[in-house]
C-alpha cells in the first residue's frame, strides 16, 4: 500500500503487567509526513504503547525499527537522540523558568548561559520556525495551548523527527484547538512524522490521515482515515455499538437553587468569583464552562460548602450558608469533586469509600460501623453502577479512572440528592465510561435532580445542558438557553474580556 | 561609638562566615530538590577532622581539605538513603545531625580541651564565603550547570526527558552541601575557636539550614542573612556579659533564634520560592 518505507515501525510488541496484557503482538507504522491517530479506550494501551515508542517502559518482546534499523530505546534521553520526542498531556516544563530558560534545558551546547547570551543564539535558531513565542515570559504565566506550543518548539529544536502527542486536545480551549492541528499540518508538510493519541473521534477524523484502534491491548483496526465512519470507529473501540443518549427532558417550574451576587475568595485571599447570580429549576442542568482558573473551582467548593463566601445561596429557600458537606449532603446536595483523590481515599476499600457519605447516618450500629451492611450496600452498588472491581474489599487505587468515578458517582447519587454539583465529571474517563455517566445525570434530572455541571468539554457542555454560561475571570456570563449559542460564541466569552452581549 | 560600631561589624562578620558556608552549601543542595537537615553533624565531624589534622600536622591547607572531605562523605551517606533508598529525607536528616554529633564527640575525646597553638586566620574564611556567595549566584543563574542544577529542583521529570541524569546531579549537590558545612566546621575549630571541645558546633548548623528559607533560597541574599544573624549572635554575647540572666537561657538562643527566622520567613512568604520538588524523591515512570 504504501511506497515509501516508514520511519518508524512497531513490530509484535507485546508488554505486559502484573495481571494485565497491555499490549498484544502489536505493529505500527509510523511514515514521514502523516498524522498518524491511535484511538481507544483507557485501559486499551495506548499510553504504554507510547511509553514504549519513548523508552519508559520496555517491550517484553517485539522490535522498533527506526529507518530500518532495530533500536534499543532505553530511556527518554535515548528517544531524543534519535529524533522521537513527546508533547505528554501534562506539560513537562519547569514552571518558574522562562520560556528561554526552558528551552536551553534541552540544548547541549555552551557553558556559560547568561541571559543575552541565551536569548541571542534562540533567537538565531527559532529564526526558521512559525511557532512564535516570548522567550522572556515565565511559563507559570502561559496558557496551556501556549505551553504546548513550546514543547513542540523544544522538540523541534533538539532535531526530532517523530512527534508523539498525548491528547493534545484535552487540556486545550476550542479556540486553541485550530491553531494546534495548523501547526501540526505545517510540520507534518515538512516531512515530520506526527503521532496523536485520542479519544475523540471527530478530531481523530478530521485531522488524522491513519487510524490505529486498539483495543484491550490489541490492535483492532488501521484504517485511512478519508474511509473512516464515525460509527465504525465506536463499534472498533468498544467492540459494540453505542448506546444512543437519553433525551433531555425538559426541567420543571419553579427554583431549586438561587444564588445571588456570590463573592467568593481564592486561596490568596484575591476575589476568584465576583457576584455571581443565576437559578437552577429541579430538574434541569446548567452548564458552566470557563478555562481552568477562571473561578469555577472557587464557586464549586462555596456551593459544596468547602469555601467560605459572601452574597447568598438558597437551597429551595434555604440558605446554604455556614453549612458544613456533611451538613449539606444531608440536605440534599452532592458533590462530584474536580480532583477524584479529593473525593476518594486511594488506599481504602471500594467499600469504605462507597461508604464516605452514610458511614455517621444509615450504616452506624451505636458507635460501631455495620461492617456487614456496609458491605452489602456496596455490592448492591457496584452492580448497579457497573463499577469493574475484583470485589468491594479491594483498595480503590486498584481501579482504572472511569471506575473510580463510577464510584463517586454512585456514592454521591445514593443518598437521592436535590442538587448534584458535577466538576468534569467525565475527565480522562473512556467512552464507555462517559456513556454512562451522561446517561445517569440525564436520567436523574428528568427524575427531578438538578445538575450544576462544571467543564471545559464544550461537546459534554451542549449534549447535557439546558441552559449554558461561562465563568471569564471570576465573572459569570449568561447563563443562556443551549439551544441560543453556539460553541464558538461560548468560547469567546470563556476567553476574551469584551463581549457585548454579556 | 564608631569603634563599638566597627567591633560589633567585625564580630558579626566572624559569626556569620560559618553560617554563610554552611547555608551556602545547604542553598545548593537544596536548589536541587534535596532537603539535608544534617548540617549541624556534618559541620561537626568536619571540625573534628580539621582539628585532628591541624593538631598532628600543622597543616591547615591539609585540615581544610579533610573537613570538606568528610563533611561530604556524611552529606553522600545521606544521598545513598534518601536518592538511591528513597527513605523519608527530614528523618534522615535529622538522623544525621545527632550521628554527626556523637561520633565527632566520640572521636573527639582525646582532643577534648585541646588547643590549636597556631591558630588558622580568620579573613581568608570570610573573604573566601563572601567570594563563594557571589560565584554562586553566577553560577546559578548564568551557566548551562546551573540551569541544569535549578530544574532538576524544579521539576526533575521535565530534567529526566531531557536527558539531564537527575540521580547524578542530586548527588553531587548534596556532596557539595556537605563539603560546605564541613568547612564551616574547619572555620571553627581552626580560626574562631582553635581549639576542640564537644558540641563546639553550638546549633549553629541549624540556624544555616533555617537561614537557606529565610534568605529565599538566593545565595546573594544569603550574605546579608548570615551578617544579621551574626550580629543578632554578637549582641546575644554582650547581653550574656551584662545581665543576670541565667546561662541556660542563652544556650538555648541558637535554637529560639531559628523559630524567629523561620517566623520571619513566615511573614515574608519567602516559602513561595522554595523549589518546587524540594524534598520530593525522583523516580522515573511515577508523578
Amino acid at each position: 500500500m504504501e511506497t515509501s518505507p516508514p520511519l518508524l515501525r512497531l513490530s509484535n510488541i507485546t508488554r505486559s503487567f502484573p495481571g494485565v496484557l497491555a499490549n498484544d503482538r502489536v505493529s505500527v507504522d509510523f511514515h514521514a509526513g502523516e498524522v498518524h491517530a491511535l484511538l481507544g479506550e483507557n485501559g486499551a494501551g495506548k499510553t504504554t504503547l507510547m511509553n514504549i515508542l519513548y523508552g519508559l517502559h520496555a517491550p517484553d518482546s517485539g522490535e522498533l525499527l527506526f529507518e530500518g534499523r532495530p533500536v534499543r530505546v532505553g530511556s527518554p534521553a535515548q528517544a531524543l537522540r534519535l529524533g522521537i520526542a513527546l508533547v505528554p498531556q501534562h506539560p513537562l516544563l519547569v514552571e518558574r523558568h522562562t520560556v528561554a530558560e526552558n528551552l536551553a534545558l534541552g540544548l547541549r551546547d555552551g557553558l556559560l548561559l547568561t541571559r543575552r547570551r541565551l536569548l541571542a543564539k534562540l533567537r538565531e535558531r527559532l529564526a526558521d520556525h512559525p511557532l512564535q513565542v516570548d522567550l522572556e515570559a515565565r511559563v507559570e504565566s502561559l496558557s496551556a495551548g501556549q505551553k504546548q506550543r513550546l514543547e513542540i518548539l523544544r522538540a523541534l529544536l533538539q532535531g526530532a523527527r517523530v512527534l508523539i502527542l498525548d491528547e493534545p486536545t484535552s487540556v486545550l480551549t476550542p479556540q486553541e484547538v485550530a491553531p494546534l492541528f495548523q501547526q501540526l499540518a505545517q510540520l507534518k508538510a515538512q516531512g515530520m512524522a506526527i503521532l496523536f493519541i485520542s479519544h475523540k473521534l471527530d478530531e481523530v477524523l478530521s485531522h488524522a490521515d491513519r487510524i490505529t484502534v486498539l483495543r484491550a491491548g490489541r490492535k483492532v483496526g488501521e484504517l485511512s482515515a478519508r474511509e473512516a465512519t464515525h460509527e465504525q470507529l465506536v463499534r472498533l473501540m468498544l467492540g459494540r455499538e453505542a448506546v444512543p443518549r437519553p433525551r433531555l427532558a425538559p426541567a420543571q417550574p419553579g427554583v431549586r437553587l438561587e444564588v445571588t451576587n456570590l463573592e467568593v475568595r481564592s486561596d490568596r485571599g484575591l476575589p476568584a468569583v465576583r457576584g455571581a447570580s443565576f437559578t437552577l429549576a429541579p430538574g434541569e442542568i446548567l452548564g458552566i464552562a470557563g478555562v481552568a482558573g477562571s473561578g469555577q473551582g472557587e464557586l464549586v467548593e462555596a456551593l459544596a460548602g468547602l469555601r467560605p463566601f459572601r452574597g447568598q445561596a438558597r437551597l429551595e429557600g434555604e440558605p446554604l450558608e455556614g453549612l458544613s458537606p456533611a451538613q449539606l449532603f444531608a440536605r440534599g446536595v452532592a458533590h462530584v469533586p474536580e480532583e477524584r483523590r479529593a473525593g476518594t481515599v486511594p488506599a481504602m476499600s471500594v467499600a469504605e469509600n462507597l461508604a464516605l457519605r452514610t458511614f455517621r447516618t444509615a450504616l452506624r450500629r451505636g458507635p460501631w460501623l455495620d461492617r456487614e451492611r456496609m458491605e452489602r450496600q456496596a455490592t448492591e452498588l457496584i452492580q448497579a453502577y457497573q463499577i469493574a472491581t475484583p470485589g468491594p474489599r479491594a483498595p480503590l487505587r486498584l481501579l482504572s479512572g472511569g471506575n473510580i468515578q463510577r464510584a463517586v458517582l454512585a456514592r454521591e447519587l445514593a443518598g437521592a440528592p436535590r442538587l448534584l454539583i458535577a466538576v468534569h465529571p467525565t475527565y480522562g474517563v473512556d467512552v464507555g465510561a462517559t456513556e454512562q455517566v451522561h446517561r445517569l445525570l440525564i436520567q436523574r434530572a428528568r427524575e427531578g435532580m438538578s445538575v450544576l455541571l462544571v467543564t471545559e468539554d464544550l461537546d459534554e457542555l451542549f449534549a447535557l445542558s439546558h441552559r449554558v454560561a461561562a465563568l471569564y475571570q471570576g465573572a459569570l456570563r449568561g447563563p443562556w438557553p443551549a439551544g441560543e449559542v453556539d460553541f464558538e460564541r461560548l468560547g469567546r466569552m470563556m476567553t476574551q474580556a469584551a463581549e457585548g452581549a454579556a | 561609638m564608631m569603634e563599638e560600631f566597627l567591633q560589633a561589624l567585625t564580630r558579626a562578620l566572624s559569626f556569620g562566615t560559618p553560617l554563610l558556608l554552611a547555608s551556602l552549601g545547604a542553598l545548593v543542595n537544596e536548589r536541587a530538590g534535596v532537603v539535608n537537615l544534617g548540617v549541624e553533624g556534618m559541620m561537626a565531624v568536619g571540625a573534628l577532622a580539621a582539628f585532628g589534622v591541624a593538631s598532628e600536622t600543622e597543616a591547615p591547607g591539609a585540615a581544610v581539605c579533610l573537613a570538606m572531605a568528610v563533611g561530604a562523605l556524611a552529606a553522600l551517606l545521606h544521598g545513598f538513603v534518601t536518592l538511591t533508598l528513597r527513605a523519608n529525607a527530614y528523618v534522615s536528616g535529622l538522623a544525621l545531625a545527632m550521628l554527626g554529633l556523637g561520633v565527632a564527640g566520640l572521636l573527639g575525646k582525646r582532643y577534648e580541651g585541646a588547643i590549636l597553638f597556631e591558630p588558622a586566620p580568620e579573613l581568608p574564611f570570610t573573604v573566601a564565603a563572601g567570594a563563594l556567595a557571589v560565584v554562586l549566584w553566577g553560577f546559578l543563574h548564568a551557566t548551562r550547570p546551573g540551569l541544569v542544577l535549578r530544574s532538576v529542583g524544579e521539576n526533575p521529570a521535565a530534567a529526566d526527558v531531557l536527558g539531564v541524569n537527575v540521580m547524578a546531579v542530586r548527588y553531587l549537590a548534596v556532596a557539595f552541601g556537605g563539603a560546605l558545612a564541613g568547612l564551616a566546621g574547619a572555620f571553627l575549630s581552626l580560626a574562631y575557636r582553635p581549639a576542640w571541645t564537644d558540641g563546639m558546633t553550638a546549633g549553629l548548623g541549624w540556624i544555616a539550614v533555617a537561614l537557606v528559607i529565610f534568605v529565599g533560597w538566593s545565595p546573594l541574599r544569603a550574605v546579608l542573612g548570615a551578617v544579621f544573624f551574626g550580629l543578632l549572635y554578637y549582641l546575644q554575647f554582650r547581653l550574656q556579659d551584662q545581665s543576670q540572666v541565667p546561662t541556660e537561657l542563652f544556650a538555648a538562643m541558637p535554637y529560639l533564634l531559628v523559630v524567629v527566622v523561620l517566623a520571619l520567613a513566615g511573614l515574608r512568604r519567602t516559602q513561595g520560592s522554595a523549589p518546587a520538588a524540594l524534598g520530593r524523591p525522583y523516580h522515573r515512570g511515577e508523578r
